[in-house]
């Protein structure tokens, strides 16, 4: 793998990401870098690097970096392509940023392979316990163009669909919630994030062979929370008769809350699941699925089969329908709602648990705000479809999935979820009601 | 532990320039929500336009610190009646969701890399204030806002209020602009206006049939409101740089729950509520580390430093649950909240 690094072809681009490093590691651990442009030298721990065009450095490229507690600096490449910043702390993640604006003319960063879902020209970078790290960018003509646009439009749309999916099973728990007790639930993100910490928490207790049991305890959990919440909290809420817009902020205030306890819990960095990093296939011409996305896909689709089949058939789903469409009505004819919208807490945390899981997957990686990062989406998802209904909330989520991903086709990558709010806003305009939804609900 | 130095710490931020800045922002937000009844929650959306307005005035175009603050100004009224003109027929929480929606394509815009050349992205904008301007144009800035300062070079004032004149000079304008905000306010509210807009809150449809236009009134108190966030995100890059990483939902959500101790439907609230908030957060955020590191809490440092923020969080809930009405509010002018 060393030896490949000036192999140009693509597919050895992570290949040679991974000698460059080496060989820049080599030379911070042996040698003395030569003449890098330094910035900060003061500073305890230090990210360097180079920005290179097959090989050649690039010299004047301006390169930005924040960090934690404020921290930014701006450092402009040597002669020969090289950088070196000094920062305050380790352990911690720093936002690396190249300024394509001071690349040559026709040339840009080319993606890092390794991270598809990171924006080219910005890169997160975890400093660890050494408090030294390489960051080291690639140059091209933009050779990302070589890829078909076919094979671009279905890699996205596959994508998309993955995305949506994972979407869709916060969604409708969302959409369930809102429609059987009219919460706009925002503490619904941190459902999401609490899955993919729990999961987090049980592997490091309990190993990453176990990975499968822990996400099953990690759903366990996520019941119990979604249970507890409700008889703890929003319980007692509506028994006081508490407005809709009361509820509301008190989601706000409990979303706040509860994201910073997480934050004070697992830090500010990025951790991984066991098997992120899994190998990917290649399906046909460039287009390429890991074994993740593929049970990813698989188990979300039996969820909302599972999920729909409840809704459906079972007596409770019937219950549950009954109060989403007059819950006043439904009380007088025997159901018992509490109990009702207990279960719809129970199954509505258990589905965003499930869904944070993915997230971590598909992000890749855990974060204590990772589940504020889609809030907005599953919103736009769930008013998309029609607030209030299952269905409508598993459709626009499919939809939004595939807009956002297909959208940085076309747009810039780091604006891509401004489509998905755009429709949002968009759809709450001409059509409130949603695409299933009916038009009596919106008061 | 320096206990007197957390003390005065946390005092100098009664008034200091970004309290008063989140004083305006939350006061525009008491006339949206307290009196007009609209659930804003897109307040950050307009502080970041009133900043970067200001920024890229001066920046881009070039011109002088005080026409740039009209930019701002004006940005934020466009902002309004975009959102405005569609939105204000949709029912509460709609507009609440739309509106944090609109606050995040404002930032992700401004953060984007796209627009970099005018936005400076991830790094945000600096040296608009002048003098020094930016490296790549040092004459922009020149006699910016720091400029005009009349106070002469020095340290003036006793703790906690011991502060250089650039500080004091952005702290009386600061409080001249925060005085004229109050009164306008003050007046508008008790005003046959304001008593339409309370109406307006209380029940739309009983206004709507006394004849008036309750789309006009609304709109004008989303533009009131909003303009007042224009100024408390000018008020932030009189005294800083401007970056988008401020201008967060969080940020929104604090201004809220600011809102909500002082008391919504209330003139004074506002500033207190800020006050009261952003001390105890500068107290809190430097007493928790202070007790960390000499042992008394079992946490690191920076851990330590996050426990003000989940307290915020759990504070607005209980806020909500036990006090609606906040510190100075009148329960029954929160009937309309339902």
């Amino acid at each position: 793998m060393r030896a490949n690094s000036s192999v140009k072809s693509r597919v050895s681009r992570f290949a040679s990401a991974l000698g460059a490093f080496l060989l820049a590691f080599g030379v911070l651990a042996f040698g003395t870098p030569a003449h890098a442009d330094i910035v900060n030298p003061e500073m305890p721990f230090k990210i360097s690097g180079n920005v290179q065009n097959k090989g050649v450095g690039i010299p004047g490229v301006s390169i930005s970096m924040t960090g934690p507690a404020g921290f930014t600096a701006t450092v402009l490449t040597d002669a020969e392509g090289k950088y070196t910043v000094g920062i305050p702390e380790k352990l911690t993640d720093y936002t690396v940023t190249v300024d394509e604006l001071t690349l040559p003319d026709g040339v840009t960063v080319i993606d890092n392979p390794a991270t598809e879902f990171v924006e080219a020209n910005v890169q997160t970078v975890t400093v660890g316990p050494g408090g030294r790290t390489t960051m080291n960018f690639f140059i091209g003509q933009g050779e990302r163009k070589t890829t078909s646009i076919f094979d671009q439009v279905v890699q996205r749309l596959i994508s998309g669909i993955n995305f949506g999916l994972m979407l869709a099973l916060a969604s409708v728990g969302l959409s369930l919630i809102y429609g059987t007790t009219g919460i706009s639930n925002f503490a619904h993100a941190e459902l999401v994030t609490f899955g993919a910490v729990a999961t987090y928490g049980l592997v490091a207790l309990m190993g990453a062979d176990l990975l499968w049991l822990a996400i099953i305890l990690a759903l366990v959990l996520s019941a119990a929370v979604g249970w507890g919440q409700d008889a703890a909290l929003w319980a007692p809420l509506r028994r006081r008769g508490m407005g809709l817009v009361q509820l509301m902020i008190v989601s706000i205030g409990l979303s706040l809350g509860v994201r910073y306890l997480y934050q004070f819990f697992i830090g500010g960095t990025t951790e991984q699941l066991p098997g992120s990093s899994g190998e990917r296939f290649a399906l046909f011409g460039s287009v390429t699925l890991s074994a993740t996305d593929i049970a990813s896909m698989a188990i979300s689709v039996l969820l909302i089969v599972l999920f729909a089949l409840w809704l459906n058939r079972s007596k409770v789903g019937k219950a549950t329908r009954a109060i989403s469409d007059n819950p006043g009505l439904a009380a007088s004819s025997g159901i018992d709602v509490d109990g009702v919208v207990r279960i719809v807490w129970i199954i509505g945390s258990v589905l965003a648990g499930f869904s944070g899981i993915l997230w971590a997957y598909f992000r890749p990686g855990i974060r204590w705000d990772m589940g504020g990062q889609i809030l907005l989406l599953i919103f736009a998802a769930t008013t998309l479809g029609g607030l209030g209904t299952a269905y409508g909330a598993l459709v626009g989520s499919l939809i939004v999935g595939i807009l956002v991903e297909a959208s940085s086709l076309v747009i810039p990558s780091d604006l891509k979820y401004v489509g998905a709010l755009v429709v949002l806003i968009g759809i709450l305009l001409f059509r409130p009601q949603g695409i299933l939804g009916r038009k009596e609900r919106v008061g | 532990m320096d206990i007197l130095g957390i003390f005065l710490s946390s005092a100098s931020f009664i008034l200091a320039p970004t309290t008063i800045a989140y004083a305006l922002a939350t006061l525009g937000l008491a006339l949206h929500f307290g009196y007009g009844g609209l659930l804003n929650m897109g307040m950050a959306g307009f502080m970041a336009l009133g900043a970067y307005g200001y920024a890229i005035g001066i920046l881009t175009f070039g011109l002088p610190w005080y026409l740039a603050a009209f930019v701002g100004i004006i940005a934020s009224i466009v902002f309004a009646l975009i959102l405005g003109i569609p939105t204000l027929r949709l029912r509460g929480d709609y507009l609440a969701i739309v509106t944090i929606a609109a606050a995040e394509i404002v930032r992700l815009m401004l953060l984007s890399s796209a627009f970099g050349t005018v936005t400076g992205s991830a790094d945000g904008l600096s040296g608009f204030n002048g003098p020094g301007g930016t490296v790549t144009n040092p004459t922009v800035g020149a006699g910016g806002f720091n400029e005009s300062n009349p106070i002469p070079e020095g340290v003036y004032g006793f703790p906690p209020f011991l502060d250089d004149q650039r500080t004091w000079y952005l702290r009386i304008v600061g409080i001249i602009i925060l005085a004229l905000a109050i009164f306008v306010v003050w007046r508008l509210v008790n005003s046959p206006w304001g008593r339409v807009v309370k109406g307006i809150r209380e029940d739309e449809d009983a206004v709507r049939s006394l004849g008036k236009n309750v789309f006009a009134y609304k709109l004008q108190v989303l533009i009131i409101g909003g303009v007042l966030g224009a100024l408390g995100g000018l008020m932030l890059a009189f005294s800083t740089n401007v970056n988008s990483s401020v201008y967060v939902t969080s940020l929104t959500f604090f201004l809220w729950t600011a809102l909500l101790l002082g008391g919504a439907a209330t003139v004074f609230g506002p500033l207190a509520g800020s006050i009261i908030f952003w001390v105890l957060q500068a107290f809190l955020g430097l007493l928790f580390p202070a007790l960390a590191s000499v042992g008394l809490m079992p946490f690191t440092t920076i851990q330590a430093a996050q426990i003000k923020f989940i307290i915020v969080g759990f504070a607005l809930v209980l806020l909500v649950v036990f006090r609606p009405q906040g510190l100075y509010g009148n329960k029954k002018e929160l009937t309309f909240v339902k």
